[in-house]
């Protein structure tokens, strides 16, 4: 196949922020994810926890909690606001203030009628939901000192509130405190530093679990206020609970990363009547605080200042092994955040706040496979360019010749030129953008950077036309179809007829940009597309899918190309579909049309289409055994597949135009280092 | 684990002509835990105070009267019932001093049993299948009663069992050597007939027991092969389903009967995992011996032995044996394959290096002997029908011995395990009945085998001790699994060896065995102990690792269960003093040892992290080839 040249480049210093919240919707089977920035992921189990949906930070929005109301999703946080999110604009549909200070949690009744909110100020605050808004209904009794949890009784007609040392029930029809139980504190020093009931959660037949920063899980009697049983589980805080659907079991997140699960079961075999709350299982895949959790049908799903969203299946509850039975940890997102000027060998970075455009180095001379070469020119940081405004950075592109810049936020999207002469870059704002481009959710440029494409609101796309003295607006291209979901992946041809699109529908559209018209639609299919591209010579769309599926459709013949039949009809390798990141990046190589380039988090392949498929029985993984044969032996074991597994967590490859490959990595170790340190654990001896 | 203890004599009882009748036709529960009503054969029901062994009170029919069926207490109105001559029910009270003088009633029909259980009311079960509460049928003694079984139908046992206000009725029957079992529900009442499984020998089941676990009734029934079965019906059964329906069974258990078959035998199920089974003969004792054992059936393994069962009420087993009914309480804990097979054997050990060691240890004791001679029978006779070559059961020892040999050699590994079994008890059996006989080589011939274990023969570890044939104890301690700690030490008192030191045990049962030692065989044992350890700790470096030496883990078990065992003697005894105080200066240094490792515990694991790491940069070109 051959050698290649690749710039190991390992200094983008992507920073995941912190899980503050989670709630899982089991009727869509979506996960929304809250983190410190205040950005939101939406996450679709059902399609391999793929990240369908981001809605973009803002510096004021904080979120403590957040609250499914049906396919309605509304936030709280500290800066006293509730928020509901537009699902399909991406952004907050509405902010209201709830005049009782900063807003600890939110949670809303089993019914969906109703949002019951805990503030800073000691009250248990009611909204009613009303068909595009919510309205505030009445305050429950004031009590003093802060409202930290909330659970709602299933029946809806009392609430448990976590407090300061103390839970309160309330009676929801009088509004009136009917019980108090007092929590205590913890041992030795921390005596005199008040309890915080971090979670509470409020069964159905009236037992309240509460979760302390005493590390005590506590059970309690809701109808006699009396404490059942004390499980302490750590020496620090108890953060998170989640509560089963059937009640059976009880997961609590704590500071020192465990999960621990507590099952309703009867303690011996002889008396099965007499169940009572038993801790069960251990589980630790964090190694800092677990601010979130979620238990779901089959696992729990967990996340917290280690950044990483990780599902633990419940093992008991599958037949066999599947991906779905595996661990998954979700570190990276499922978007790019990394583009590449194939011309003139730029990169830029995105971050929330900021962009990075960074030269990359050279070398002379040439060297064995596996052998550093020398640097000639160190790589370079051109730019840094930040935000304006509160509003994080959406997305953002970069021409392939390197001369234009853009990104989008929720409130604007600003657009730069760039010249380089050598060593010396200007930068210039274009002023004036047509009104129309207010904001997008994905951004690209033409391959001869004559155009803008910006995916707006109802999957249309703005067309703009670029030259030096002017940006006009030309055209909206809409989707036939009337879905009003979210662009997540533009992707044009270099001989810039062809733009092709995909949105949250799994809806992937084929405009004519010359005629500015739809061409066509490729046949829908049931998992979310998570990257494509489009061949520069054949121009055929290749598309990989969040369920690993590949697919490659002729686009003058509107038509699935033959080899996509072919391996359609043979199967993907198992080893290939049970891979548990998706690939994010499809790209080509200009030389050498056979060549399908791919990555995910954990490998680089590229796929040759004039050999044969692999079938089940093939080695998949063959790099190490065709390097140890003979040349004339390797032609017998070559197959499609080439899959180089040397570089990790990469966030992004592509193919310059001299040959050479980018490869962009993030250490996960990196990140570690990053975080502040864990609370102390001490380990024997030491 | 399941234990069996001491058992006491209850009461004498009256030995009846045939051997294999019981002279006792029932026990049963009475309002307290501690009191058993029992029915004797004849005439007489009698009410004990078991933990006293003393009778409460006695009731007899007249003379030409005969008790039909064991009588039985109800729960509800703390009366006795019994039926005498099939027809006639008698109702008392514990106070009424004259059977005769009691309530009585005479039914239209024969009675095979009244049945009673706490929480149930008392159910008659007539011979032809009907069933009644009692308290209608009383009203109306003399209502007529159909007939559900066929002809030649007749019931074998039967029991009942209230499982969540649900009242059943179970009982078998037999018919022309097949066996039915019918499940009569009561309000509503319902039928339901299954038909066991044939046995292939055809035989008919020895004993039944049923037990209600997780909403299932659980069947539990013994062949003359050794095969316990189990069979579970659904409390929710179907209802309404006509006709006799397969009885689907599973094999829970194959107790050894060697190649004769049980004579009479019992099986009662404990608890899920503990099954007792009584009967005669035993496989590895002599004819006319019988036996009482408790079985783990999740395991397979023997948990608890003494010779002979019937009725199984509250954590005791009352078992007429001989000429008196005895009373043996058990005690089954959860069981782990931990607790029923003991500590396990030091891992370090490997069987395949004691393998090894055994021919040269053989040679070692029987001089340069050849090991046995290695011919193949070309005539593939099975190993089984040469069990029975006459040289076993009356030849001379070494004729024994050569018989033993070639047939340990030929046979093929799946024959050798079944035969291997048989053959060691039978020669125990032998030597156990001739005094003169005794084949060591023979049998350290099968036990090298490695296919005996304790379970399967445990006379022969006894025999060979009662023998002083040490190396006979030796090859045992070294190859079985599952020598009980009892044994175990026995074999303590008799030798101190490596080996014993090396049987798997479990702590909690071996520590009542260790205070038999007398305080010199102690003192002793940990000199010897102490001597081991210090001569370890001395050369551990230089030392090869020896074949079949204890570990320092093992030594310091010992040492700790030893000291567990008998601290307050051994501190009371003068010439203890001296070793005492040396383990405790040793303990202390080993305390500070550790303390002074743990506190460089962390530097010696980053120690063990560094790794060379190749120094990755934040950027660098490189070249890769893909094939």
């Amino acid at each position: 196949m051959g050698e290649f040249k690749v710039h190991r480049v390992r200094f983008f210093d992507y920073m995941p922020t912190a899980i503050r919240a989670m709630a899982f919707n089991a009727h869509t089977e979506r996960l929304a994810l809250g983190r410190m920035d205040g950005s939101v992921e939406i996450f679709n189990f059902a399609d391999r926890y793929f990240q369908e949906k981001v809605i973009p930070g803002k510096d004021s929005r904080s979120i403590e909690a957040l609250c499914w109301v049906g396919g309605r999703l509304f936030s709280a946080g500290l800066n006293g606001e509730i928020t509901e999110y537009d699902l399909e604009t991406l952004r907050p549909k509405y902010s209201l203030e709830a005049y009782g200070g900063p807003i600890w949690t939110i949670t809303s009744n089993s019914q969906g009628a109703h949002l019951a909110i805990g503030c800073e100020d000691g009250t248990v605050k009611l909204f009613e939901v009303l068909e595009e808004s919510i309205q505030f209904e009445r305050n429950l009794d004031r009590q003093k000192g802060r409202i930290i949890s909330l659970s709602w009784h299933p029946s809806g007609t009392q609430i448990a509130a976590g407090m300061m040392d103390m839970i309160r029930v309330f009676d929801v029809p009088t509004g009136r405190a009917v019980q108090r139980l007092l929590v205590d504190r913890g041992f030795g020093g921390s005596k005199s530093r008040e309890t915080v009931v971090w979670s509470v959660v409020f069964l159905s037949d009236c037992t309240i679990i509460s979760g302390d920063s005493a590390g005590k899980v506590q059970v309690w009697d809701g109808h006699t206020g009396t404490l059942v049983k004390t499980h302490l589980v750590t020496k620090w805080d108890v953060l998170a609970l989640s509560v089963s659907k059937d009640e059976s079991s009880v997961v609590v997140g704590t500071s020192e990363g465990t999960v621990i699960q507590f099952q309703f079961i009867a303690p011996t075999l002889q008396q099965q009547q007499d169940k009572e709350w038993v801790r069960t299982r251990t589980f630790k895949n964090h190694t800092h605080d677990v601010r979130a959790l979620a238990e779901i049908e089959t696992a729990i799903v967990s996340g917290g200042m280690d950044t990483q969203l990780v599902v633990r299946p419940l093992l008991e509850k599958f037949d066999e092994r599947s991906h779905a039975s595996a661990l998954r940890k979700i570190q990276f997102p499922h978007r790019n955040l990394v583009f590449c000027a194939k011309k003139a060998g730029l990169l830029l970075f995105q971050f929330p706040g900021q962009l990075e455009l960074w030269r990359l180095g050279e070398s002379d001379g040439h060297g064995k496979p596996g052998d550093s070469l020398p640097l000639k020119r160190k790589p370079e940081k051109l730019l840094h360019l930040k935000r304006k405004g509160e509003d994080h950075i959406c997305c953002s592109a970069l021409s392939s010749c390197g001369g234009w810049l853009a990104y989008s936020t929720m409130s604007s999207v600003r657009l730069y030129r760039l010249q380089t002469d050598n060593n010396d870059i200007s930068i210039s704002k274009v002023p004036k953008l047509p009104k129309i481009l207010r904001s997008a959710h994905q951004l690209c440029f033409s391959s001869d950077s004559s155009k803008l494409f910006a995916a707006s609101s109802q999957s249309s796309v703005l067309v703009i036309a670029l030259s030096q003295s002017e940006c006009k607006y030309v055209h909206t291209l809409k989707p036939k179809s009337g879905s009003r979901q979210p662009i997540h992946l533009m992707t044009n041809s270099v001989d810039g007829k062809w733009l092709a699109t995909a949105n949250s529908d799994c809806e992937i559209h084929v405009y004519n940009v010359q005629k500015l018209k739809l061409h066509c639609i490729v046949p829908v299919y049931g998992s979310c597309p998570s990257a494509m591209g489009i061949h520069p010579t054949t121009n055929n769309l290749t598309m990989v899918h969040a369920d690993q599926q590949i697919f490659e459709y002729s686009i003058v013949e509107k038509q699935y190309t033959d080899w996509s039949r072919k391996l359609q009809k043979q199967g993907l390798h198992n080893l290939w579909l049970d891979r548990d990141t998706p690939v994010t990046h499809v790209t080509f190589n200009p030389k050498n049309p056979e060549q399908i380039l791919l990555h995910d988090m954990h490998m680089f392949c590229i796929i040759d289409q004039s050999l044969p498929l692999p079938d089940q029985k093939t080695q998949f993984y063959n790099q190490m055994t065709l390097r140890s044969l003979s040349e004339q032996e390797r032609p017998s074991h070559l197959h499609a597949f080439k899959i180089c597994k040397t570089f990790q967590d990469l966030l992004s490859v592509s193919l310059l135009d001299d040959q050479s490959l980018v490869m962009v990595e993030r250490p996960l170790l990196a990140i570690t280092c990053q975080l502040p340190a864990p609370v102390r654990q001490k380990k024997f001896a030491t | 684990m399941a234990t069996l203890f001491e058992g006491f004599t209850l009461c004498g009882l009256v030995q009846t002509s045939s051997a294999s009748d019981s002279a006792i036709q029932g026990i049963e529960l009475d309002g307290d835990s501690d009191h058993a009503v029992v029915t004797d054969s004849t005439r007489a029901v009698t009410l004990y105070k078991v933990s006293d062994q003393k009778p409460l009170g006695s009731w007899t029919v007249k003379q030409g009267q005969l008790l039909t069926c064991p009588a039985v207490f109800n729960f509800q109105t703390k009366e006795y019932v019994v039926v005498s001559d099939n027809k006639v029910i008698r109702v008392w009270k514990e106070e009424d001093l004259n059977l005769d003088k009691a309530f009585k009633a005479t039914v239209s029909a024969d009675v095979w049993r009244v049945h009673s259980a706490p929480g149930g009311e008392l159910v008659v079960l007539f011979q032809r299948g009907a069933v009644r509460l009692l308290d209608s049928l009383l009203s109306a003694p003399q209502q007529p009663i159909e007939g559900i079984l066929s002809e030649k139908e007749v019931i074998r046992w039967s029991t009942n069992i209230v499982a969540e206000k649900q009242h059943f009725v179970l009982f078998t029957t037999e018919q022309r050597g097949e066996h039915f079992l019918y499940v009569q529900r009561l309000n509503p009442n319902t039928l339901q007939k299954y038909r066991l499984e044939r046995e292939d020998s055809g035989a008919s089941p020895l004993s039944f027991s049923a037990s209600l676990r997780d909403k299932h009734i659980n069947l539990l029934y013994l062949y003359p092969n050794g095969c316990v079965y189990q069979s579970v019906v659904a409390v929710r059964g179907p209802v309404g389903l006509e006709g006799v329906q397969a009885l689907p069974r599973s094999l829970r258990l194959r107790l050894p009967v060697g190649e004769g078959e049980l004579g009479a035998a019992s099986a009662v199920a404990l608890d899920e995992a503990h099954v007792a089974v009584v009967g005669m003969p035993h496989p590895s004792a002599r004819t006319g011996k019988d036996f009482l054992c408790i079985w783990n059936t999740n395991f397979q393994t023997l948990q608890a032995e003494i010779l002979r069962i019937v009725w199984c009420y509250l954590g005791k087993l009352f078992v007429p044996h001989g000429k008196a009914l005895s009373v043996i309480p058990y005690e089954c804990q959860k069981s782990s394959l931990a607790s029923a097979l003991g500590k396990l054997r030091h891992p370090g050990i490997a069987v395949s290096k004691s393998s090894v060691a055994i021919p040269s240890w053989n040679t070692l004791l029987h001089g340069d002997q050849p090991q046995g001679p290695t011919k193949i029978v070309d005539t593939r006779k099975s190993v089984l029908t040469v069990v029975h070559l006459q040289p076993l059961q009356t030849g001379p020892v070494e004729e024994v011995r050569r018989e033993v040999e070639a047939l340990v050699s030929r046979g093929d590994a799946q024959d050798l395990q079944l035969s291997v079994g048989r053959l060691a008890c039978q020669l125990v059996a032998r030597s156990q009945v001739e005094t003169a006989f005794y084949a060591p080589g023979a049998l350290a011939r099968l036990v090298q085998t490695q296919c005996l274990c304790h379970s399967m023969c445990p006379d022969l570890l006894l025999l060979a001790l009662e023998h002083k044939d040490y190396f006979l104890c030796q090859l045992c301690l070294q190859l079985f699994p599952d020598i009980p700690e009892v044994v175990t030490c026995a074999c303590l008192k008799t030798f101190i060896g490596n080996e014993v030191l090396q049987t798997p045990y479990s702590d909690n049962l071996l520590v009542p065995h260790l205070k038999d030692l007398n305080a010199p065989q102690v003192i002793l044992f940990l000199q010897y102990l102490q001597f081991i350890y210090l001569k370890y700790s001395q050369d551990v470096y230089t030392q090869t690792p020896v074949l079949r030496s204890p570990t320092m883990t093992q030594i310091i078990d010992w040492v700790c269960l030893l000291l567990d065992a008998h601290f307050t003697v051994l501190v009371m005894a003068p010439d203890a003093k001296g070793l005492l105080s040396n383990l405790q200066s040793f303990v202390k240094s080993q305390v500070k040892l550790f303390s002074e490792l743990g506190k460089i515990e962390g530097s010696l694991q980053e120690l063990h992290k560094m790794k060379p790491s190749k120094d990755i940069s934040q950027y660098s070109i490189e070249v890769i080839e893909l094939f």
